[in-house]
């Protein structure tokens, strides 16, 4: 059904129909799979990049001004291409891996080198947040560089660390939706083929419902475990 | 009296926003072993550097500093973190961990320190009875007053048996009654266990009341040192001078209030 020869009314009621919902359960999977999978690439890369840059920065636990500057400056090239360009620019790099340039996974490796980048500044800013003091008082008791990032630095600054996660969760989510058009199958791929191709409408609010939903939980899940644990910690 | 602590032409030099500027400039000190000596000064005097230059937080320009023998500045790195066990350190801000319990907090330097996890627990429990810290062990610092706070903050530093404290503005944040607790803990703390503690502060009570000997800072400069009553009662420095008609001033405030430490 098409907003071209429907009222508004009748097409939020025929995207509501079980038939449409019921072929929406396979891209559904597809959206959730491309989404955990990149988010977890995306985490541990991102934190380990994330964690380099902190103790690098001239007032970090290490300082390195060259290789600071340098790999500051490789992440903000690479956080400027825009997420569609990186996904072409991918497509080789999908290909030698897998063999093919399109599909679920061939997409994976796109969007974990267009999230990776962004969500290492985002830990980075995470960390950098710590009080100075208590790195201070982590090096008087003699800890050294290691217990101090896996013992201080991470935990203390974890719900900050979650609440960066979720963010770059929701954006990957965002970009997979993208993906979509190139082939990646899942929401965006529904969204692009009905909805935008074809005009069925229908097609694409219950798409739009999807995602809204899936962001709300993301979002939902990732305040409730940082808010849990400031409770914890009696710090709100 | 033994010197543990020897400090000879230490200089410091910061460089904020390019231009120098010396924050120590020629530092001479002596800690009998088993003081408790304070260093008193104006904030900006380079109170806090001093402090963070003798467990080498901050890494001094020239100088020497000699800790029970030890020369602090010559160590290699690894041997600088086994040092710090022996030094304990206490802030103003505290700085416990959050994500840890107050458990968690003093057990922390014996794991750094390698210590045998059934001695852990013992030496915890006999650490926080001293302190009074018993019955909060289970809890998160976020759920401390600032006097817990800073309980921990002492259990932490002395649980390793450190020979020597760094009391860096401890009681700063602190109110009135909280602060004599707090050094009235401190005095038990080095009678029990003879640990020698370097009190710096701007707070003068907190220094007539614990301290038997003290040197004013002064721009970077050990401008006075000596007793303390020989200090407030005679200074020959302009901030001792200021200092003496300061505390002057609370005495006589004490005898129409009754208040004050």
């Amino acid at each position: 059904m098409s907003l071209l020869d429907s009222s508004l009314w009748d097409v939020i009621k025929a995207s509501l129909d079980p038939a449409i919902w019921k072929e929406l359960w396979g891209p559904i999977g597809e959206t959730i799979y491309m989404t955990v999978v990149s988010s977890l690439i995306m985490l541990v890369f991102g934190l380990i990049i994330g964690i380099l840059l902190t103790i690098t920065n001239p007032d970090g636990l290490i300082p390195l001004k060259t290789s600071y500057t340098v790999s500051g400056w490789v992440i903000n090239c690479l956080r400027s291409l825009p997420q569609m360009i990186m996904i072409i620019l991918m497509i080789p790099v999908a290909r030698l891996i897998f063999g093919k340039a399109y599909g679920t996974n061939a997409c994976i490796i796109a969007i974990a080198a267009s999230c990776i980048p962004m969500y290492a500044r985002i830990v980075e800013s995470s960390l950098l947040e710590i009080e100075k003091g208590k790195i201070e008082a982590a090096q008087a008791i003699g800890s050294n560089n290691l217990s101090i990032i896996v013992r201080i630095l991470l935990p203390e600054t974890l719900p900050s660390l979650i609440r960066g996660f979720t963010v770059s969760v929701i954006s990957v989510l965002s970009m997979t939706a993208l993906a979509g058009m190139f082939g990646a199958g899942g929401i965006g791929d529904i969204a692009v083929r009905y909805g935008y191709q074809r005009f069925q409408h229908d097609r694409l609010f219950a798409c739009v419902y999807i995602l809204i939903i899936m962001v709300q939980l993301i979002q939902g899940i990732g305040n409730l475990v940082s808010k849990q644990i400031l409770k914890n910690r009696n710090l709100i | 009296m033994e010197t543990y602590l020897k400090i000879s032409d230490l200089h410091k030099t910061f460089y904020p926003h390019g231009k120098p500027l010396k924050v120590l400039d020629g530092i001479n000190l002596e800690v009998d072993k088993g003081e408790i000596f304070g260093i008193i000064g104006f904030s900006g005097a380079g109170k806090s550097t001093l402090a963070r230059c003798i467990n080498r937080l901050e890494t001094s320009d020239s100088g020497s500093i000699e800790l029970g023998g030890t020369d602090i500045l010559k160590l290699p790195k690894k041997k600088l973190l086994q040092e710090r066990h022996k030094i304990g350190m206490i802030f103003q801000n505290f700085n416990l961990f959050d994500s840890m319990t107050v458990y968690q907090n003093i057990a922390y330097p014996l794991q750094i320190a390698g210590v045998p996890k059934e001695q852990i627990k013992e030496r915890v429990q006999e650490t926080a009875e001293l302190v009074g810290l018993t019955e909060k062990l289970k809890a998160h610092p976020g759920a401390l007053s600032g006097g817990q706070k800073q309980r921990v903050g002492i259990a932490r530093a002395i649980v390793t048996k450190p020979d020597f404290i760094i009391s860096d503005e401890a009681t700063s944040a602190l109110d009135p009654q909280t602060t004599i607790q707090i050094l009235d803990l401190l005095k038990e703390i080095n009678r029990k266990y003879g640990i020698t503690i370097l009190m710096i502060t701007h707070e003068l009570d907190a220094i007539r009341y614990i301290c038997s000997r003290m040197a004013v800072l002064e721009e970077g400069r050990i401008t006075e040192s000596g007793q303390v009553r020989d200090i407030f009662e005679n200074p020959n420095s302009k901030t001792g001078e200021l200092f003496a008609k300061v505390f002057k001033l609370l005495q006589s405030a004490e005898l129409t209030h009754g208040g004050g430490i």
